[in-house]
Parts: C-alpha cells; sequence; structure tokens
C-alpha cells in the first residue's frame, strides 16, 4: 500500500468502517511507516480535541432566555392557529 | 491504533412520542425538544455563522421554523437529524448576509493551497492541550477551524464534534455520503495540520515541552 492510499482510506479507518482485509493492509502499512503513523495519530487527537473541547457552550441565561422566547411565540401560534 | 470511539448520545426511543405530542398541540412536548437539542443548535450555528448574535438568532429561528412545521416531518428521519438540516439552512442564510461579496453554499467543492497532502509530519506532544491554559487553547482551536471553507468547517462539526453518522450529515446537508466523506478527510487533514503548529513536540530548552 502506498501512503497516498493509505490516506485516502484514512477517514474510514478512524471512524472503523473498514472491513478486516483493508484494515489490516493499512495496519501493516502503519507499522513500517512513521510519517503515516504520525498523520493518523495526530488526526486522531485533532478530533479528539475539538470533540472535547466544548466550544460555544450555550451559557444558562442564555439558554433560558432563548427557550422563554421561543416557548412564547410557539404558545402565540398555536392560539392563532386555534381561532382560525 | 483504534478507531475513535463514537459519542453516545442520549436515548431517542422517546424522542417519536415527544413529536406526536407537539404535533397534536402539547407546547410542553415541544419544550422538551428544545431542551433536548438547543445546546447543539447553538454550537452548530455558531460554529457556521462565527457570530454570537446570528447563532441567537438561528436558535429561535430554527425551532419555531420546526414547530410551524411539525407536519412536514414524517419520521423517516430523526427529529434531530431534520431539526440540524433547518438550522445548518437558517445559519447559511445569515452568513451569505453577512457576506454577500462571497457565495457561500455546501455544494462548494474548494480546492485549497495546503488541501489534504500532509506537510507537517512532526509528533505531537503527549498531551498537547495541557501546554496551553484553557482560555488560550478555546483560542486557537476557534481560531484554527474558523480558517477552513465553511463547507468543510459545517461536515467536521456535525459528524466529529456532534456525532452524527455520515449518512446523518449528509441527509442533514443535502449531500452525497462520498460528498460528506471527501469534505471530512479534508477538514480533519487540514485542522491537523494547523493545530500541529501548535502542539508538535518541542526541542528541550526552548521552554515548552
Amino acid at each position: 500500500m502506498k501512503c497516498s492510499e493509505f490516506l485516502q482510506e484514512l477517514t474510514n479507518y478512524l471512524d472503523g468502517v473498514l472491513d478486516e482485509r483493508t484494515k489490516s493492509e493499512l495496519e501493516d502499512h502503519l507499522a513500517w511507516c512513521h510519517n503515516c503513523y504520525v498523520v493518523c495519530d495526530t488526526t486522531k487527537k485533532t478530533i479528539e480535541i475539538y470533540r472535547d473541547s466544548e466550544l460555544y457552550e450555550l451559557p444558562d441565561d442564555l439558554r433560558v432566555r432563548l427557550r422563554s422566547a421561543i416557548m412564547s411565540k410557539c404558545q402565540q401560534r398555536k392560539k392563532t392557529q386555534e381561532s382560525i | 491504533m483504534s478507531a475513535i470511539q463514537p459519542k453516545i448520545g442520549e436515548p431517542v426511543s422517546d424522542e417519536l412520542a415527544l413529536v406526536q405530542a407537539a404535533k397534536k398541540g402539547d407546547v410542553s412536548a415541544f419544550e422538551e425538544l428544545v431542551k433536548r437539542y438547543d445546546r447543539n443548535v447553538f454550537r452548530i450555528a455558531q460554529h457556521i455563522t462565527q457570530n454570537r448574535e446570528d447563532a441567537e438568532d438561528v436558535v429561535q429561528d430554527a425551532f419555531l421554523k420546526a414547530y410551524s412545521n411539525l407536519e412536514q416531518f414524517q419520521g423517516q428521519s430523526k427529529f434531530y437529524t431534520w431539526l440540524v438540516r433547518i438550522a445548518v439552512n437558517e445559519a447559511l442564510m445569515k452568513l451569505r448576509r453577512r457576506r454577500p461579496e462571497r457565495t457561500v453554499s455546501l455544494d462548494e467543492d474548494v480546492k485549497t493551497e495546503e488541501d489534504s497532502v500532509p506537510r507537517e509530519i512532526a509528533d505531537w506532544s503527549p498531551n498537547p492541550e495541557q501546554l496551553y491554559k484553557q482560555a488560550e487553547l478555546k483560542d486557537i482551536l476557534t481560531r484554527t477551524i474558523q480558517g477552513l471553507p465553511p463547507s468543510f468547517r459545517t461536515v467536521f462539526v456535525l459528524r466529529d464534534v456532534e456525532g452524527l453518522s455520515t449518512e446523518e450529515t449528509a441527509e442533514a446537508l443535502g449531500l452525497s455520503i462520498p460528498a460528506v466523506k471527501s469534505r471530512l478527510l479534508r477538514a480533519r487533514l487540514q485542522l491537523r495540520e494547523r493545530l500541529s503548529r501548535y502542539f508538535k513536540k518541542r526541542e528541550s530548552g526552548d521552554g515548552q515541552k
């Protein structure tokens, strides 16, 4: 397997959706190709770091304010629909 | 090396019952759905629009649109996937309004300079997130993902941050599965490339290990 072929399958490999044969070919490649090993390992870390980063958490006060605005508009629409 | 572990979501077994109740006029059932997904919609909206006020508007507009169109939801997909599709559309409209000079489309399959050929091949520090203070780390992650084209950013956020499957992401974005996979690969590789500048192992003696 060439490095370019490895890269094409990287996403499927990290997502764990490869068949056993392709997976074992990839792992053979990883065992001797240090560059691909580093790319694979740091891509995995990239995903994990974003997944665990808690960027853009909705603050509680804003959350309550947004929900109350949404629900009051839903109530209004319900009343309008019922009166038709 | 093992595959990344999928994010475990909350059970959705009662979701359909909540949707059915809301369709029949039970507003409190709809409120349960808002509580369940408002944080996700806010995150997605802010990643796409990169603007806090716009993200707040998107949360309100997306849930109201969902409420008004509940009859259209037939239950072939998960409610959440349907809601994400509405929210992504609202967020893209906001982005287009702010940047009328640039076409913003999910269909754009842009070739960027640092496409998918890895150039930075250095090992990272064992605990890269500990190299920086919390606020500094968030700043690095935010700036890095903001540099991606909207179509790549959106696919990455839905798949890797929110944990939607490839099929759900394709459905929520109206893209084919190969298009989702290709954008995801390139988004992951570009983020990796850019983050390597911050997280690679330093030579000892330069103050940061």
